[in-house]
């Protein structure tokens, strides 16, 4: 069972603001979609290793060597807001 | 025929003997664009300055794109509106092989917002159109670039797979669709929605196409750490026509009640075409079938949460402050851009994949979901044992009206039940024309092979082709 205020409690978590007509539709489709997935509680996994990923690869390291990255300036100009080429945002700390 | 309605093989030929110039292909394409897309709507945008033309390139080809693959100085979307207005700085490494071999790169095409649904509705600039019946949905995600190539608005393009994104849609559309083993394109550049499902792949119109294609993207590429690091063969020598003594599994899990009537006749059909080649068609059983979609909503949400944290007003895209409040604070811009950029089944999927990993829900959703995906891998592995290759349909139904299924998401999920366990297992899969149904709809059949056997997959698939015609048949407007 999904109650509403799960609903917001986990958007909460996803950093998502709802608007107040939205939780009662999100409760209704997550509820029968969380209903649907409980069918995995049937089965038997006792000693089954998780699979994280589909191709057995551990630790892919490469060498420490300097090479060529994106220009900063350029690349600065994907920012929504900057100064002195770094993101600007809302002050953290008052 | 047209030029724009041509393979590219067939392209290929005639510019390399002078008749035709790249200029004259990507006309026709363009053309063709001009004269359908406002009814398709297979185009976000498209791409006014594309490369320099060079007939002496290997394949100058005209090719569409899906909005989630950077391209330098070029928006990228994800049909979303929380990118809107992203210019990459950088190519995605598929992007740029296919610069690099000379691709004519024709516009990006809708998708559903992240990639997340079945019907390319989701997309928040509007929806795609079937080719076929613009009545239909194309499939999704990738419902543009697949809609693209159905109404020969380009000669190939491009799109990623993570629960079935290509290969339902190439069905729906009735055009060549494959999602290659986990590993073997780069994701360099592509915008993440599930790390470990997703994974790029081609659309044409034939096999021989699609295995062209493959040879330009596939490949390690040391800015992906996933990709793998496993030699690269010419697929066009896959081409043969000879299915003499191999094995085709038939699931029987797969032909279940939903499955529409004409969509098994025209499997029954292909599966006569194959033995009379000289296949040996064999029952098999994949015991952990029923369990896919649950696995996938779990582990690919669970993903999606994650990948898409980065989304914050922070940095790029959409920041959006609340209204009501004079003075914001950080996460109020988090929480507002977040609400104001996705759309709703993209506020399902984070929601979802973020309740699974939530404290207390972990073990009982998330891990459960790693150990069932463990399940499934096994029984492809097995059955793999005994058969070369597995044939079944793409998808149960062919394509759906617009508006059909976009009130409920479950539904929705549940016609990609033939395609999610590819993706969980790794294992690469292609769809590709077998039928019509009477409403004049196609029908896709899907093969699967075990990794890194792609040849495989063009082998049969080849032999399939030259023994019918569907591949032969041609999209018409009024």
């Amino acid at each position: 069972m999904i109650s509403e205020d799960d609903v917001k409690y986990v958007a909460g978590l996803s950093r998502i603001y709802l608007q107040d007509h939205e939780v009662g539709s999100l409760q209704k489709d997550l509820e029968k979609i969380i209903g649907y997935v409980e069918k995995l509680q049937k089965l038997d996994v006792t000693d089954i290793e998780p699979t994280s990923h589909a191709l057995p690869l551990t630790n892919v390291f490469r060498d420490d060597e300097i090479k060529p990255s994106l220009d900063r300036t350029e690349t600065m100009k994907i920012a929504v807001d900057q100064r002195d080429g770094a993101f600007k945002v809302p002050k953290v700390i008052e | 025929m047209n030029l724009n309605e041509l393979t590219a093989h067939e392209l290929i030929d005639q510019i390399s003997s002078s008749q035709i110039s790249p200029q004259d292909v990507h006309k026709s394409v363009r053309d063709q664009i001009d004269a359908v897309d406002s009814k398709v709507k297979a185009y976000l945008r498209l791409n006014d300055n594309p490369q320099n033309y060079d007939a002496a390139s290997p394949y100058p080809i005209p090719i569409a794109i899906k909005d989630n693959m950077c391209m330098q100085g070029i928006e990228t979307t994800c049909a979303s509106k929380i990118l809107q207005g992203f210019k990459s700085p950088y190519d995605a490494t598929v992007i740029r092989k296919l610069k690099d071999s000379g691709a004519i790169l024709v516009g990006n095409t809708n998708m559903d917002e992240f990639a997340f649904g079945s019907s390319t509705e989701n997309s928040a600039f509007g929806p795609t159109r079937n080719p076929w019946n613009l009545d239909c949905v194309p499939g999704g995600s990738s419902g543009g670039s697949a809609a693209a190539v159905a109404a020969n608005e380009a000669i190939w393009s491009i799109g990623s797979d993570t629960g079935g994104s290509i290969r339902q849609p190439a069905a729906f559309c009735g055009v060549v669709g494959l999602k290659p083993t986990y590993g073997r394109v780069s994701r360099y550049g592509l915008i993440a929605f599930a790390s470990s499902l997703d994974q790029i792949g081609p659309f044409t119109k034939d096999v021989r196409d699609s295995a062209m294609l493959l040879n330009i993207i596939a490949g390690y590429d040391p800015m992906d750490s996933t990709s793998a690091d496993v030699p690269v063969p010419d697929y066009t020598k896959a081409l043969t026509q000879d299915v003499s003594g191999l094995k085709i599994g038939i699931p029987k899990e797969y032909f279940i009640d939903g499955l529409d009537a004409e969509v098994k006749a025209a499997i029954d059909e292909s599966i006569k075409v194959l033995k009379d080649c000289g296949a040996e068609f064999v029952e098999i059983s994949l015991p952990h079938t029923e369990y896919a979609v649950a696995t996938y909503y779990i582990v690919a949400t669970a993903e999606a949460s994650s990948n898409l944290a980065r989304f914050d007003g922070v940095q790029y895209g959409l920041r959006s402050f609340p209204e009501k409040v004079r003075k914001s604070s950080l996460i109020d811009m988090y929480e507002e851009s977040r609400d104001q950029g996705f759309g709703p089944e993209s506020k399902r999927r984070i929601m979802l994949g973020t309740y699974s990993l939530s404290s207390g829900y972990y073990d009982a959703y998330y891990l459960r979901g790693l150990k069932v995906r463990t399940l499934i891998k096994n029984d492809f592995e097995k059955a793999f044992e005994s058969v070369d290759a597995i044939l079944t349909p793409t998808s149960p139904t062919t394509a759906f009206k617009v508006g059909e299924r976009s009130d409920d998401p479950l539904s929705m999920y549940l016609s990609d039940i033939f395609t999610i366990s590819a993706n969980l297992a790794g294992i690469p899969a292609m769809s590709m024309p077998c039928g019509f149904s009477q409403d004049g709809l196609p029908i896709g059949l899907q093969l699967l092979t075990k990794a890194f056997d792609e040849e495989m997959l063009f082998r049969i698939a080849h032999t399939y082709e030259q023994n019918t015609e569907w591949h032969k048949r041609r999209t018409k407007f009024n």
